[in-house]
């Protein structure tokens, strides 16, 4: 029973700052351009503003169009619920095992891929065509990194291996576990539709990936896509600094030890975007076909991890 | 560029955009939908416009007059805005993308004419290949005098809808 609720403190407590983690990231870049920025809570105006906005849908678009954002924010919310980000508790009945949490992100994005086709515009399907590409080539190096860090604990189950790795702070310097973190580091920048795979501000469709698969959707439908992926960047990029660093979680429901979880989540997560966002700044977008290279050198680095973790256990 | 060299320019430079004009006071006779406050997304639309305007547009939303920081962003699908820029004459081809424009923009929308040309056809009323201002084709909000408009007139006109 503790565990139900523990999840759900989880589940609220990273909903309610997703919006934030955005407008961080959005401000931090606004200000190094040189720009005022339109503040950190922008990302909460927007969603209350889409929310009160009515939901047209084009002629000829099928259920796709109401159902998909559904899909993809509920799929986002149980990664939210099975990833260790506040606590290292978990669902007794479903595992927050490894395999999982990949088969719940692959729903989002098929979810996603035939919401780009339903209204059958250009731009849809050719965003939907490359964002299929992208998770071809993301989702085996996110098995495989996680996979390298789950070999010393002897589990694919998260939780086991966040609280193992914070147990013993050499696990966490070992040369698998660097080029595991990484690895997963790059694929969380492509899966998410940061630079340098997809730029979240365009406005060239011929450039588009995520933005092109979402241009037909209006009013609410928007704001739960827009919600849904924004959660996947909180899900992912809090699995990655807790895998990092992975002090601070609750795993009793004693109020201090919550209290210091979601401050370590909250810090973790803001600096990690703030960071992310520094970066993006000096980066641009690679060429499309690029894209394949720089993600193979990411699974280089995780079937690396993964050699380095048999021999060097 | 050598990341070293870009973020001294960073730091040397700082901020570029300007100090805020205080927020221009309401009209009450815009009846502008309250549920826009604080955020608002804007489709440019351009129907037959000298491209002026949309140098002037393009300043608006650039780093010096900075409009983001009232909390206007431009988007790539009149689907996700509320408001549409539109500049120009109406010339006899973009009737037809204006309206369907119009009507792919979801309630509660705005419609801001920017510029001369679009308020009352300007240097270009009577030419052959006009159909008209804005406001003859469909309902217009809010127009922007000048030819072209200032950029800190188009910041006033967004920040009438964003009440920021």
């Amino acid at each position: 029973m503790i565990d139900v609720f523990l999840v759900i403190l989880q589940v609220l407590v990273a909903t309610a700052i997703t919006p934030l983690l955005v407008g961080v990231m959005r401000q931090v870049r606004a200000r190094m351009e040189g720009r005022v920025g339109a503040g950190l809570l922008q990302p909460y105006r927007d969603v209350r503003k889409l929310l009160a906005k009515e939901p047209l849908r084009a002629d000829g678009s099928s259920i796709v169009l109401i159902a998909a954002p559904l899909v993809l924010l509920v799929s986002s919310l149980m990664v939210i619920a099975l990833v260790p980000l506040v606590t290292t508790a978990y669902l007794p009945s479903i595992p927050n095992d490894l395999f999982v949490v990949v088969s719940l992100l692959l729903i989002g994005t098929v979810a996603l891929a035939l919401l780009g086709l339903d209204a059958g515009t250009a731009f849809g399907g050719m965003g939907s065509s490359r964002h299929m590409m992208i998770a071809a080539l993301v989702e085996p190096t996110v098995l495989m990194s996680v996979y390298a860090l789950s070999i010393p604990v002897g589990s694919s189950t998260l939780s086991r291996i966040v609280l193992a790795r914070g147990a013993d702070v050499t696990r966490v310097v070992t040369p698998a576990g660097l080029l595991a973190v990484v690895a997963l580091v790059v694929v969380v920048l492509a899966e998410t539709g940061r630079l340098p795979v997809d730029n979240p501000s365009t406005h060239l469709e011929l450039t588009m990936i995520h933005e092109g698969m979402v241009l037909e959707s209006a009013g609410r439908d928007l704001a739960w896509l827009e919600l849904g992926s924004w959660l996947r960047l909180t899900a992912l990029l809090g699995l990655v600094v807790n895998l990092a660093l992975p002090w601070g979680l609750a795993d009793t429901a004693q109020p201090l030890a919550l209290l210091i979880a979601v401050a370590a989540l909250c810090a973790k997560l803001l600096v990690a975007g703030g960071l992310i966002a520094a970066a993006e700044v000096f980066m641009a977008k690679v060429r499309l076909f690029r894209v394949p290279e720089l993600l193979a050198g990411s699974f280089v680095l995780a079937f690396l991890a993964v050699t380095a973790s048999y021999l060097a256990g | 560029m050598n990341p070293l060299r870009l973020l001294k320019l960073i730091a040397r430079n700082g901020r570029f955009a300007e100090p805020a004009p205080p927020a221009p006071p309401e009209d009450p006779a815009l009846h502008l939908p309250s549920s826009l406050r604080g955020s608002v997304q804007v489709r440019h639309v351009d129907t037959g416009s000298c491209n002026g305007c949309e140098i002037e547009l393009g300043a608006a939303f650039g780093g010096v007059y900075d409009v983001e920081r009232y909390g206007a962003r431009l988007v790539a699908s009149p689907r996700h805005a509320d408001v549409l820029a539109v500049t120009g004459v109406v010339t006899h081809n973009m009737v037809e993308p204006l309206l369907r424009t119009v009507e792919a923009t979801p309630q509660p929308r705005v419609v801001i004419a920017i510029g001369d040309c679009a308020r009352d056809c300007g240097l270009f009323a009577g030419a052959y290949g006009v159909a008209g201002s804005v406001s003859d084709i469909v309902d217009v909000d809010i127009t922007v005098p000048g030819c072209p408009p200032h950029p800190a007139a188009i910041v006033a006109a967004l920040r009438q809808v964003t009440g920021r």
